[in-house]
C-alpha cells in the first residue's frame, strides 16, 4: 500500500473516531460526577436518527445536531432524575433506556431509511491544511472533528486545571467531602448528567450527517458503539486524554480490519468486522488485571525481580474508579 | 470566637440523639467532649459545623445567633470541622484538595496556594509535601492537611472527632501541640473524644454527653473516677484478665514473609499456642496487616510457611482457614465485616450452618433475639447493620463467630469503641481464649496491646522484632520501640548477628 494511501486512511481514522471522542467525554464527565449512564448506546442510535430526520425535514444541519444533542440531554435527565431524585438504580434504569431508545430509533426511523440528506462539508483549514501530513491528517477535515479535538483539550482543561473540576473530581470521589467543599453534590450530578448526555447526544448526528451519512436502521452499524465508548471511560481511567486516545486506537483497528480484509480472504468478512470488539474487551482486561487476586497470588509466585518489574508494568495500566461512582449522596 | 449552643434537639426518625443540649465554650478554650457510643456527640458537632440542621435550638457566636445553609456556609462564619475519617479526596494530591473548594476564579493560583500551604504547616512542624497524593499519606498527616486548610479558610473554631484513632503516638503529641497552640492564639477547639487520658492531658474542660443529654461539665483538674461515672451512668473497673493457661500450638509461622511496593518483612518465626494472645503493634502501615493477613490465607506470602492445627497451610486461601475453624475480622467492620443492607436477622441466620433452602422467619427472629441479648446489642432483629453504632456493630461480629473457633484473627478490636465497649469486647474474647481459642490481632492502642496481649510483636522500618513478653514492657517502652527507639536490640534480625549489648542511648 502507498503512503498516500495509508495517510488517507489515517485521516480517515481520525474522523471516524470522531464520534466515538464524543461520546467517551460525554460518559467521562458523567462518571466523574459520580453517575453512571448506562444508555449511551441507545442515545447514539436514537440521536442519530432524530438528527439525521430533523436535518432532511427542515434542511437545516445546525438543527439537526441541536436535536441530536437535546435527544441526548433528555435520556441523560431521565438517568439522572430516576437515579438522583427518585433513589432508583442508575445501572438498571440505564440498561433499560439503551434498549428502548435503541428499539425506538429503528420504530420512529423506519419511513426515513435509505433517504439522501444533507452532509455535514469538509472544511480544509487554510494554511494549516497545506502543512505535509499533518496537515492531511489533522487539518482536512469537517468542523466536528475539529470541535472533537478542541474538546479533548477543554475537557481536560476543566477537570484538572480549574476550581470547579477540582470539585467535579471530588464528586465522584467522595461527594461528603465535596459537600462539605461547598458543592451542591445533587444539583452538579445532575448538571454533569445531563451535559454529558448532550455530547453523547452530539454523537449521533456526527454519524448520521457525517461520518457514516444517512439512517439505515437496523444496519447503520453503530449500534455497538455506544458500549465501546462506556468501556473506553473505564480504559481511560476517567481522563479525557486517556479516554480519547482509547478512541482513536478502537477506530484504528476498525480500519485496520477493512485493510487487512483483501489480505486474509479465508476469513468472514464479518469477523473482522466485529474484531474490534473483543480487542477492546482485551485492552479493558489488561487494566483491571493487576487488581486480580489471582493475579496478585501468581506475581507473589515469581522471582523478586520479575514481579516487581511486572507489577510496575499492571499499576502504570491499572485504572480506579471513581470511589463514590455510582453511589447515592444523602446530605443529611 | 465564643460558641454557645442552646436547647439543641435532633431526632432521627424515633431516634431522640441530642435532647436539649446547652454548652458554653469561651474563646481560647480546648474544650473536651466526652460519651460513650451512641451518645449524640457526632450529631452535636455537626449541627455546630452545618453538615445537618437541629430540630430545635440556637447557636450563637460571640453572642450572634446564627444559622448555618451548609458546612461551607459555617466554615466562612468562623467554624470547621474534621471528621473521624478525613473528609478529603484520596486519589487527587495534597495541593489540589488543600484548593478544593477555596473560593476564587475559574483557574486557583496554585502558587499562593502552596506558599500558604507550606508557610501554615511550617508553623505547626507538619511536614506535607504538597505534590504527594494523598492515598500515600497517614490519617495522621491527612489531619494535618485538613487542619492547615481548614486555618487558611479561616477557621476560628475548630472541631476535632475523635481525631487519635489510627494515629502515631508521635502524631499525636504533635497534633496535641498543634491544638494547645491554636488555642494559645486565642481559637476555640472541640475535642470530640472517647479516651480519658487525652482529656486529661489536652482539654482545659470538658462536657460529658449521655444518651443525647448533658450529664455534666467539668474543668482540670479532673476527677477521673467521677468522669466516667458520668459518662456510663456507672462505675466501672478496670480489673487485669486473670492469666489462661496455654495449650498446643495452634499456628506456627516459619520465616513468613509478606511484601508490597515498599516494605519487605522477612523471618518472622512465632508459634501461638491455644488460649494465647499476640498483638502486632506498629505505626499504620508497617506491615502488620500484610501478616496478619498473610498469617490468615487472604494474601500469600512470598516466603515461609503457614501451619495452622498441625496442618500446612502454606498458600492456601482464606476459606480453608475458615473451614479449619479461624475467623478474620477486619478493621473496617462495615465494607469487609458486614452486609450493610442486612439485618442483625440476616446476619445471625447467615452465620448458622444452613439446613434447608428456604429461610425460617420464626427460627431467624429467634436466633436474633439470642445473639441480642448474648451480646447486648442495642438494636432489634429487624434492625439494619449499617444503622448500629461502631461498638453494636463489634458486638455483632462477635455474635456471629462460630462456638468453636481456634484462632480469630483481628484488626483493632476496639477501633472507636466506648470504654464499657472495650472492657465487654475483650472480655468476651478472654473467655474463648479460656476454652482455647488463640487470638492474633493488631492494634494501635498501646493499652489494648499491653493489657491483653500475652507477647507482642513490635513493627517498624519494614523490620519485625521477636515476640516480646508483654509483661517485660510498658505503654513508654512499647512507645519508644514503635518509633524505632532502641528497635535494633530486638528486631528478629538481631539474634543471628553476635550480641553487642550496647548501652542503652
Ligand atoms: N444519620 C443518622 N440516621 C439515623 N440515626 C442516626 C444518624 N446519625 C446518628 N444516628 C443515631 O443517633 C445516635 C447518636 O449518634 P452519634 O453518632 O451522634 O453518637 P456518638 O456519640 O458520636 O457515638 P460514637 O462514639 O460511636 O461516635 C445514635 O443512636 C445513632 O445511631
Ligand atoms: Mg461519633
Amino acid at each position: 500500500m502507498s503512503w498516500d494511501l495509508i495517510l488517507t486512511g489515517l485521516a480517515g481514522v481520525v474522523a471516524m473516531a470522531t464520534p466515538v471522542v464524543f461520546a467517551t467525554l460525554g460518559e467521562t464527565l458523567t462518571e466523574r460526577a459520580g453517575v453512571i449512564n448506562l444508555s449511551v448506546n441507545g442515545t447514539i442510535l436514537l440521536s442519530a436518527m432524530g438528527g439525521f430526520v430533523a436535518a432532511l425535514t427542515t434542511g437545516s444541519l445546525w438543527l439537526g445536531f441541536l436535536v441530536g444533542m437535546l435527544i441526548g440531554g433528555a435520556v441523560a435527565f431521565l438517568v439522572a432524575f430516576t437515579s438522583l431524585t427518585l433513589k432508583q438504580s442508575q445501572v438498571a434504569v440505564g440498561f433499560v433506556l439503551a434498549l428502548f431508545t435503541r428499539d425506538l430509533s429503528y420504530y420512529l426511523g423506519n419511513p426515513f431509511v435509505g433517504k439522501q440528506g444533507p452532509r455535514v462539508p469538509v472544511m480544509p483549514i487554510p494554511g494549516l491544511s497545506k502543512i505535509p501530513v499533518l496537515g492531511e491528517l489533522l487539518f482536512d477535515h469537517d468542523p466536528l472533528t475539529y470541535l472533537s479535538i478542541v474538546l479533548i483539550f477543554v475537557t481536560w482543561f476543566w477537570v484538572y486545571k480549574t476550581r470547579p473540576g477540582l470539585i467535579l473530581q471530588g464528586l465522584g470521589e467522595r461527594p461528603a467531602a465535596a459537600y462539605a467543599r461547598g458543592a451542591n453534590v445533587r444539583l452538579q450530578r445532575f448538571i454533569y448528567t445531563v451535559l454529558g448526555g448532550m455530547l453523547v447526544g452530539l454523537a449521533g448526528p456526527t454519524y448520521s450527517l457525517s461520518v457514516k451519512a444517512g439512517w439505515k436502521g437496523t444496519i447503520s452499524g453503530l449500534d455497538g458503539i455506544g458500549w465501546i465508548a462506556l468501556a473506553l471511560t473505564i480504559f481511560g481511567a476517567w481522563n479525557p486524554l486517556r479516554g480519547a486516545a482509547g478512541a482513536y486506537m478502537f477506530a484504528l483497528l476498525q480500519w485496520l480490519s477493512l485493510v487487512v480484509q483483501p489480505y486474509l480472504p479465508g476469513v468472514p468478512t464479518q469477523v473482522l468486522q466485529v474484531a474490534p470488539f473483543p480487542l477492546m474487551i482485551l485492552t479493558l482486561l489488561l487494566v483491571n488485571i493487576g487488581n486480580t487476586e489471582w493475579m496478585k497470588r501468581t506475581l507473589a509466585g515469581l522471582p523478586p525481580d520479575a514481579r516487581h518489574f511486572i507489577s510496575r508494568i499492571l499499576r502504570a495500566l491499572q485504572v480506579t474508579p471513581p470511589a463514590g461512582l455510582g453511589r447515592a449522596f444523602e446530605e443529611e | 470566637m465564643q460558641v454557645e449552643l442552646r436547647d439543641i434537639h435532633k431526632f432521627f426518625g424515633p431516634v431522640h440523639a441530642n435532647r436539649g443540649i446547652t454548652l458554653t465554650i469561651p474563646a481560647g478554650t480546648i474544650q473536651g467532649l466526652l460519651g460513650e457510643n451512641g451518645a449524640g456527640k457526632s450529631t452535636l458537632m455537626k449541627i455546630l459545623s452545618g453538615f445537618i440542621r437541629p430540630d430545635r435550638g440556637e447557636i450563637r457566636l460571640d453572642g450572634r445567633p446564627v444559622s448555618f445553609r451548609s458546612p461551607a456556609d459555617a466554615l466562612r462564619q468562623g467554624i470547621g470541622m474534621l471528621h473521624q475519617d478525613p473528609l478529603d479526596f484520596p486519589p487527587m494530591r495534597v495541593l489540589d484538595n488543600f484548593v478544593a473548594g477555596s473560593p476564587g476564579g475559574l483557574l486557583p493560583d496554585k502558587e499562593d496556594a502552596r506558599q500558604a500551604l507550606l508557610s501554615i504547616s511550617q508553623q505547626f512542624g507538619f511536614s506535607l509535601d504538597p505534590d504527594a497524593y494523598v492515598d500515600t499519606l497517614t490519617v495522621g498527616e491527612r489531619q494535618q492537611l485538613e487542619i492547615v486548610r481548614l486555618l487558611w479558610l479561616g477557621a476560628r473554631v475548630l472541631i476535632f472527632d475523635e481525631p487519635t484513632t489510627g494515629i502515631s503516638a508521635q502524631q499525636r503529641e504533635k497534633l496535641f501541640a498543634a491544638l494547645r497552640r491554636l488555642a494559645d492564639e486565642g481559637r476555640t477547639i472541640i475535642f470530640v473524644t472517647h479516651k480519658l487520658e487525652e482529656v486529661q492531658a489536652l482539654c482545659h474542660r470538658v462536657a460529658v454527653l449521655r444518651s443525647g443529654e448533658l450529664v455534666g461539665e467539668a474543668q482540670a483538674p479532673y476527677d477521673l473516677d467521677r468522669l466516667v461515672e458520668m459518662m456510663f451512668g456507672k462505675v466501672i473497673t478496670v480489673g487485669r484478665a486473670e492469666p489462661v493457661p496455654l495449650g498446643e500450638p495452634v499456628l506456627e509461622l516459619r520465616d513468613l514473609a509478606v511484601e508490597d511496593h515498599r516494605l519487605h518483612i522477612r523471618g518472622v518465626t512465632l508459634d501461638i499456642r491455644a488460649g494465647e494472645v499476640i498483638g502486632l503493634a506498629g505505626m499504620e502501615g508497617s506491615g502488620q496487616r500484610r501478616l496478619l493477613r498473610a498469617a490468615a490465607g487472604l494474601i500469600r506470602p512470598t516466603g515461609g510457611t503457614v501451619r495452622f492445627l498441625g496442618q500446612d497451610m502454606t498458600g492456601r486461601p482464606y476459606l480453608d482457614f475458615h473451614k479449619a475453624g479461624a475467623t478474620y475480622i477486619p478493621a473496617d467492620r462495615m465494607t469487609e465485616g458486614l452486609f450493610p443492607d442486612l439485618t442483625i436477622a440476616e446476619h445471625v441466620a447467615l452465620a448458622r450452618e444452613q439446613t434447608g433452602f428456604l429461610l425460617n422467619a420464626e427460627q431467624m427472629r429467634a436466633w436474633a433475639q439470642e445473639a441480642i441479648e448474648n451480646f447486648s446489642i442495642r438494636g432489634r432483629p429487624e434492625t439494619p447493620a449499617r444503622a448500629l453504632s461502631g461498638g453494636n456493630q463489634q458486638r455483632l461480629l462477635l455474635a456471629l463467630m462460630r462456638p468453636d473457633l481456634r484462632l480469630i484473627f483481628m484488626e483493632h478490636p476496639t477501633r472507636g469503641l466506648d470504654l464499657e465497649s472495650a472492657l465487654w469486647i475483650w472480655r468476651k474474647l478472654k473467655d474463648r481464649c479460656r476454652k482455647g481459642t488463640a487470638i492474633f490481632f493488631m492494634s494501635s492502642d498501646l493499652e489494648e496491646l499491653l493489657n491483653y496481649s500475652d507477647r507482642v510483636l513490635v513493627f517498624f522500618g519494614g523490620r519485625v522484632s521477636r515476640p516480646l513478653p508483654a509483661e517485660e514492657l510498658d505503654v513508654e517502652r512499647l512507645g519508644q520501640l514503635i518509633g524505632g527507639y532502641g528497635f535494633d536490640r530486638v528486631a528478629n534480625d538481631a539474634i543471628t548477628e553476635p550480641q553487642t549489648e550496647g548501652k542503652a542511648a
